[in-house]
């Protein structure tokens, strides 16, 4: 089999530098809060901040508030292409076809909350590739931004994906 | 405790209590649950394989989360993260312990806030440093 030359398609070509579609959650709510708290902090109690109202009230931020990694796009409907990411049992994985998450790097804006309704928008910022110990590997960087229903920064996030 | 350290306490070397976790497919099950995270490579021994790492592995973003954790226990519940950057450099394997690190590099006041920068860090039982990384966080003032 003929070696792969470059992992960079011609559609990332065409969206270098674009912001894509906007994306908008459904409303934050409190179950989704808790959720999200118990299993980042699972084998313990979280926070009281992230569950109960009435402590979270006499704070500064007046009630609860999202740990600050929360994700309110999960979950959403319609579904999207249910193509599974990365390696998959019982088949051999093309070039290219791995994928992993190589870090990222935020910087936050106020708090989610219950009742909030954000919206994302992402562009594929640049790449670049090198050949390291899986082989020719491409490294995307991707930038996205998140506000809330009142037009405030959430956070912006520069993504590192990794393929090979 | 709604603060639990103040700017003029911090001390540049110093470092914040760890938060550690043993983990495997009880904590990342749950993760994949709250974050929609269905990937094969990290439910199944055999994808994992696949990729190259050798079985089923953890999320980056739960380490992620892990360093959120301790900076937050570490703040308390009023103060603020306000950056943080990591890269996945090592996959978390099951049944690691892993540990968070997180030692004071700077400080600095700037436009009426107090900033406080650390690096930060998830190593493993073999003490591999697998996620280094920055934080800031903004701190209040005794004045």
């Amino acid at each position: 089999m003929p070696e792969t030359e470059t992992l960079v398609t011609p559609d990332m070509e065409e969206r270098k530098g674009v912001w894509g579609d906007e994306r908008v959650s459904y409303p934050v709510s409190e179950s989704d809060i808790r959720k999200w708290a118990i299993a980042v902090y699972w084998g313990e109690t979280p926070p009281r901040l992230y569950w109960d109202e009435e402590y979270a009230k006499g704070t500064r931020w007046g009630g609860i508030i999202a740990p600050q990694d929360f994700n309110p796009f999960a979950w959403a409907v319609p579904m999207g292409a249910v193509k599974p990411s990365g390696a998959v049992p019982g088949q051999q994985t093309r070039k290219g076809g791995n994928v992993m998450n190589g870090g990222q790097a935020d910087t936050y804006g106020v708090p989610m909350r219950p009742g909030d309704v954000i919206t994302a928008r992402t562009r594929l910022a640049s790449w670049e590739e090198r050949t390291g110990r899986n082989g020719l590997t491409l490294f995307t960087y991707t930038e996205t931004e998140w506000r809330n229903q009142n037009g405030e920064l959430v956070k912006t996030r520069i993504s590192t994906g990794i393929r090979y | 405790m709604a603060y639990n350290v103040y700017f003029e306490d911090v001390e540049l070397g110093q470092e914040i209590p760890v938060f550690t976790r043993e983990t495997d497919f009880m904590n990342w099950n749950r993760y994949a649950a709250v974050n929609e995270e269905f990937v094969y490579i990290h439910m199944d021994d055999e994808a994992g394989k696949a990729a190259g790492q050798g079985a089923a592995f953890g999320m980056g973003n739960l380490r992620w989360a892990y360093i959120l954790n301790a900076l937050r226990a570490w703040i308390g519940d009023e103060a603020e993260v306000r950056e943080l950057s990591m890269q996945f450099r090592a996959v978390n394997h099951k049944h690691d312990t892993l540990r968070t690190t997180a030692i004071v590099t700077d400080k600095k006041q700037e436009n009426g806030e107090n900033f406080v920068v650390l690096d930060v860090n998830i190593l493993n039982q073999k003490d591999e440093k697998t996620a280094p990384g920055r934080a800031v966080v903004v701190l209040p003032s005794r004045g």
